[in-house]
C-alpha cells in the first residue's frame, strides 16, 4: 500500500487506541476522573489551628486541632460535616478503622456544633480531635474542594494521599490499609 | 406594559453578578484587580465556571480568600499562586505553558501542520496524476469513437 494510504487509518487507528484506553479506563478500569490531583502531595500539612466543638457537660466536647497535633503519628485527617449526605455513608468506616487503632482527626466544615455533635452521637466518635472550621478557610488551605475528603498524613506531618469523596468498603483494603502500613514504615516502624 | 417593565428590569438587574455586595472591597482599583484575578481561577466545584462566576460556596470562599490577599498587600501574581498552591495548576482556566503541557498547548498547531501537509501533498500528486502523458488512440480506437459519436439521439 502507499504512503498517502496507510498514513490517514495509522493516524485513526493512533487516535482510536488512546480514546479507547481512556474510555477503559473511566469505564472497567473504575478510574473517578472527578477526583482532581491534589497539589498537597508531598507537602507538609498547613498551618491551621481550630477550636474544638464546644460542649454543654455531658455532650460530646472535643479538643480543637492544630497543624502540631498531626506530627509524631501516621494519621487520617478526614473533612466533615453533618449536612453531607456522603459524609453520613462514609462514617461506619471511619469507626471502623478508628477501632482498628488508626488515628483519625476530624476537620468539621461549616457545621452547627448541636448538629455536629448529634451526628456524633448517633453514628459514633471515630476522631482523636476535631478540629471546627466555620469560615472553610483551614479547608482551603488543605485544597479541599468536595465532601468528605480524607488525607493520609505521615509522621512527620506530610500529606501523603488525598481522597475526594467517601471511602467506600473496597477502598479501604486497597488504598487506605496499603497506604497507611507505607507511610508507617516510612517514618521507621513508628506506628 | 407590565411586562415592559419587567423585562427593563432584568435587563437592568446586576442579578446575574456571583459576586455578593459584602464581599465586593470598598477600594474599587482593588476590587477591579480581584475581579480581573477571579475571572482567570476555576471554581473546583463548577469545574468550567471561574470563580466569578460561580454562586458555589467555594468559589464565595475562593474570591474572599484572592481580597484578603490584595488587602494585605500580595501581588496579582502572588495571589494567583497562592491558590495555586493549594489547588495546583488545575485551578488555573489558562493552564501554565510547561514540561506537562506542551501537547495542550503546541497539539492543535501541530494537528493543523500535519493537516496542511497532507491536503498540499495529496494536491500535487493528483496534479502530478493528471499532467501525466496519456498514449494517443490507437486507430481501432479511434473508429469506435467516431461510430458512437455519430450515433443520433434516441428519443
Amino acid at each position: 500500500m502507499r504512503p498517502l494510504t496507510v498514513i490517514p487509518i495509522a493516524i485513526f487507528a493512533v487516535i482510536a487506541a488512546v480514546f479507547g484506553v481512556y474510555l477503559w479506563q473511566v469505564g472497567p478500569g473504575g478510574k473517578d476522573i472527578s477526583q482532581l490531583p491534589s497539589a498537597m502531595i508531598d507537602k507538609p500539612a498547613p498551618q491551621f489551628d481550630l477550636p474544638g466543638i464546644a460542649g454543654a457537660p455531658g455532650e460530646i466536647d472535643t479538643l480543637g486541632l492544630k497543624a502540631a497535633d498531626l506530627k509524631g503519628k501516621v494519621s487520617l485527617v478526614n473533612v466533615w460535616a453533618s449536612w453531607c449526605p456522603p459524609c453520613r455513608i462514609e462514617h461506619p468506616i471511619l469507626m471502623t478503622l478508628a477501632k482498628e487503632g488508626v488515628t483519625i482527626y476530624g476537620i468539621n466544615y461549616k457545621d452547627k456544633p448541636a448538629d455536629a455533635r448529634r451526628f456524633l452521637a448517633e453514628l459514633g466518635n471515630p476522631f482523636k480531635r476535631i478540629g471546627v472550621d466555620n469560615r472553610g478557610r483551614a479547608a482551603i488551605d488543605w485544597g479541599v474542594y468536595g465532601y468528605p475528603e480524607t488525607f493520609i498524613v505521615d509522621a512527620s506531618g506530610r500529606i501523603r494521599y488525598r481522597h475526594v469523596g467517601p471511602i467506600n468498603p473496597g477502598q479501604v483494603d486497597s488504598i487506605i490499609r496499603p497506604l497507611l502500613k507505607k507511610a508507617a514504615q516510612a517514618s521507621g516502624g513508628r506506628k | 406594559m407590565r411586562i415592559l417593565l419587567l423585562i427593563a428590569a432584568l435587563l437592568a438587574s446586576p442579578a446575574a453578578l456571583a459576586v455578593q455586595p459584602d464581599e465586593i472591597l470598598r477600594d474599587p482599583a482593588l476590587e477591579a484587580r480581584a475581579r480581573a484575578i477571579s475571572k482567570e481561577l476555576r471554581c473546583l466545584v463548577c469545574q468550567n465556571q471561574s470563580i466569578d462566576d460561580s454562586d458555589a460556596t467555594l468559589a464565595r470562599d475562593l474570591r474572599i480568600v484572592v481580597r484578603d490577599r490584595l488587602k494585605a498587600g500580595d501581588s496579582d501574581a502572588q495571589t494567583v499562586a497562592f491558590v495555586v498552591d493549594r489547588y495546583g495548576d488545575f485551578v488555573l482556566l489558562r493552564p501554565p505553558f510547561k514540561a506537562s503541557t506542551v501537547i495542550l498547548w503546541i497539539g492543535p498547531a501541530l494537528i493543523l501542520i500535519a493537516g496542511m501537509v497532507g491536503v498540499f501533498l495529496w494536491h500535487r500528486r493528483r496534479r502530478g496524476a493528471v499532467a501525466a502523458p496519456v498514449a494517443p488512440l490507437t486507430a481501432d480506437e479511434r473508429a469506435r469513437v467516431d461510430a458512437l459519436l455519430a450515433e443520433k439521439p434516441e428519443r
